[in-house]
């Protein structure tokens, strides 16, 4: 079947009824945002050249003076870089352990609730810090955490212990970010689990019922396998953000007193490109994290291709 | 699933219930404790003695923040923001998402230029070469480093696209039989069948633009230009006392305190994000369920 007004137009194979009306319509559509894109992403790219120079903004890209692996080199020698390293991993590991285990407990649990509205509303609470802004949490953590007038530490004193100082104490620093950051995601976390468990065939219940399956092993034998697919998808995808810590999050809560064990890869390429205006050795530190982050990113997108059949389109 | 009376089970049930309504009261509880607090008078505020509801109620707080010229100049620019980076958006998504679902056949070049959007998600320039670029282009204290930058939100092209894959064919090639061209089928056909789509990228767009502080932070060099969330920073966070206003202005309200007036803006700054809540939850559930489900 072919449109009339096209047939006269076009000379036809077979197999291209459907380039019967024009295709340029689908070229002009991608023009506005392939241009921004490559203004706004792809052009940056090439600016990774100035990890390659000693770059001075007044003297421009070509002028400014090349310098080969310097920049690099002068960063594996700053004292603290192993440690921001270390740091970056460590909190980004624990919070991906920490909030992917919690919200399954969740959804689990979750889904054990047989009155309707009590599950909605619990539902409804949970997921609401996740659209609030770390500059919102923040204040509200800094102002809840408060060594001095905090209202969580005058709890802490009202049962006869000392004051802790949340935000300003190394030690505990990097676990204050991932309960927070747990608090803020967990419950929005839970959705694509709570999706899964909906999926799940609810014949596969009845039958182990009917086998005297008790509940705890109808969520090891049904439950779970049931969520796997999800599970190993998230936790696949998870690892390409290894990388990044949270940069809203850490840069909003953290101060000088805790660099040690909260600073991370992000917030030192912040300090030193856009504070210390060093932007060569900023860049250099930013190729690293972007070639390394890409690397993850590929591998848990072909990961998560071969274990859980992912396509991104 | 199928009930069970037994007494082991009631008592999970007990606990259950019990764990679950602790942790989601867990999530609002401190929200509510600053909110109690702006509404405190500051010596209630400063003798520890506010919990979750207003003592010695007073409003004083929000009479005075609504009173700072910075606060109301920086709510105007994240309206500009919203007004502009929104609708832009939305139209360049959609834009993006109709050629790239269309199949190879139809589209040729269609999997080179999936690529070449859902690159710039995988791999970026990093900080400096990406301010570097929108000083570059002039955007510096515009309200346009705001906006063109992020424009075009590559996740919720595929979310998008991925959806209008799951558009029956025979809508699109009826319409082509009656001499719609692409035009015609992506703005009659699509994108009525897509309200629903449209409706949580839409709500994300204008929560992510309310939110967005990062990029006023480093593109505008004057606090004048500082979106909401920017200005909200410096008083918040960084707790300077200079921006807060002169002390005169202070003492013209005895009830406050810098406390109580930073809960106040936590609280206005949150507030159009808790009123689009209800919409935004009935919506991002689909969304999500949508963006995971393959046409």
């Amino acid at each position: 079947m072919k449109p009339a007004s096209g047939a006269s137009r076009m000379t036809l194979r077979p197999s291209s009824a459907r380039s019967m009306y024009a295709q340029w319509p689908l070229y002009a559509m991608i023009v506005p945002g392939a241009i921004l894109l490559i203004i706004y992403h792809y052009l940056p790219m090439l600016g990774f050249v100035m990890a390659f120079q000693n770059f001075k903004p007044t003297l421009g890209f070509f002028d400014s003076k090349w310098v080969g692996l310097d920049n690099f080199v002068y960063i594996m020698n700053l004292p603290n870089i192993y440690q921001v390293i270390w740091n970056t991993f460590y909190i980004s590991i624990m919070k991906v352990v920490a909030g992917q285990v919690f919200p399954i407990l969740v959804a689990l649990l979750l889904n054990e609730i047989r009155i309707n509205i009590v599950k909605r509303s619990i539902q409804t609470l949970i997921y609401l810090p996740h659209f609030l802004s770390w500059i919102i949490l923040g204040g509200i953590l800094i102002e809840i955490l408060s060594p001095s007038r905090g209202i969580v530490n005058q709890i802490i004193q009202a049962f006869g212990y000392n004051p802790v100082f949340f935000l300003g104490n190394a030690d505990i620093f990097p676990y204050v970010l991932v309960v927070s950051d747990l608090w803020k995601e967990f419950g929005f976390s839970t959705i694509v689990y709570l999706a899964a468990l909906t999926s799940i065939n609810p014949h596969l219940y009845e039958a182990a019922v009917v086998d005297g399956a008790s509940r705890m092993r109808q969520i090891w034998h049904i439950t779970l396998p049931g969520m796997t697919p999800v599970i190993v998808l998230v936790a696949t995808l998870s690892l390409g953000n290894i990388l990044s810590a949270g940069f809203d999050q850490v840069f909003n809560l953290y101060n000088s007193s805790v660099y040690e064990t909260g600073d991370i890869i992000d917030t030192l390429v912040y300090r030193m490109g856009i504070e210390q205006v060093k932007y060569s050795l900023a860049t250099a530190i930013g190729l690293f994290k972007s070639v390394i982050g890409f690397l993850l990113i590929a591998i848990s997108y072909s990961l998560a291709y071969r274990f859980a059949n992912y396509r991104i389109f | 699933m199928v009930h069970d009376s037994s007494w082991s089970n009631k008592l999970f049930q007990v606990c259950n219930y019990s764990f679950l309504i602790l942790l989601s009261l867990l999530c609002v509880v401190p929200l509510v404790h600053v909110l109690a607090m702006s509404f405190s008078s500051s010596t209630e505020v400063e003798a520890g003695l506010v919990g979750l509801w207003p003592v010695d109620f007073t409003t004083d707080a929000y009479a005075f923040v609504l009173r700072k010229s910075e606060f109301l100049d920086s709510i105007l620019v994240t309206l500009e923001r919203l007004a502009i980076g929104v609708p832009l958006n939305l139209l360049l998504v959609t834009l993006l998402a109709y050629p790239l679902s269309k199949e190879v056949k139809v589209f040729p070049l269609r999997t080179y230029f999936a690529w070449f959007v859902v690159f710039t998600m995988l791999f970026n320039g990093g900080l400096i070469p990406t301010y570097m670029v929108v000083k570059e282009t002039k955007l510096l204290d515009s309200i346009w480093s705001l906006i063109l930058p992020g424009a075009i939100p590559v996740f919720h092209v595929v979310l998008l696209l991925n959806f209008f894959r799951g558009i029956p064919k025979e809508l699109e090639e009826a319409a082509h039989m009656d001499g719609a061209g692409h035009w015609v089928t992506l703005f009659r056909i699509y994108l009525p069948l897509s309200a629903p789509v449209f409706a949580t990228i839409g709500l994300f767009a204008m929560v992510g633009h309310w939110n967005a502080w990062f990029d006023g932070m480093i593109y505008m060099n004057h606090p004048d230009h500082y979106p909401l969330q920017t200005y909200l920073r410096t008083i918040i966070i960084d707790q300077d006392l200079t921006v807060l206003g002169a002390e005169d202005a202070i003492r013209q309200f005895e009830n406050i305190n810098p406390r109580t007036t930073r809960a106040a803006q936590v609280f206005l700054g949150s507030l159009p994000v808790l009123l689009a809540y209800p919409f935004l939850q009935k919506y991002f559930m689909k969304g999500i369920v949508l963006g995971s489900v393959k046409g």
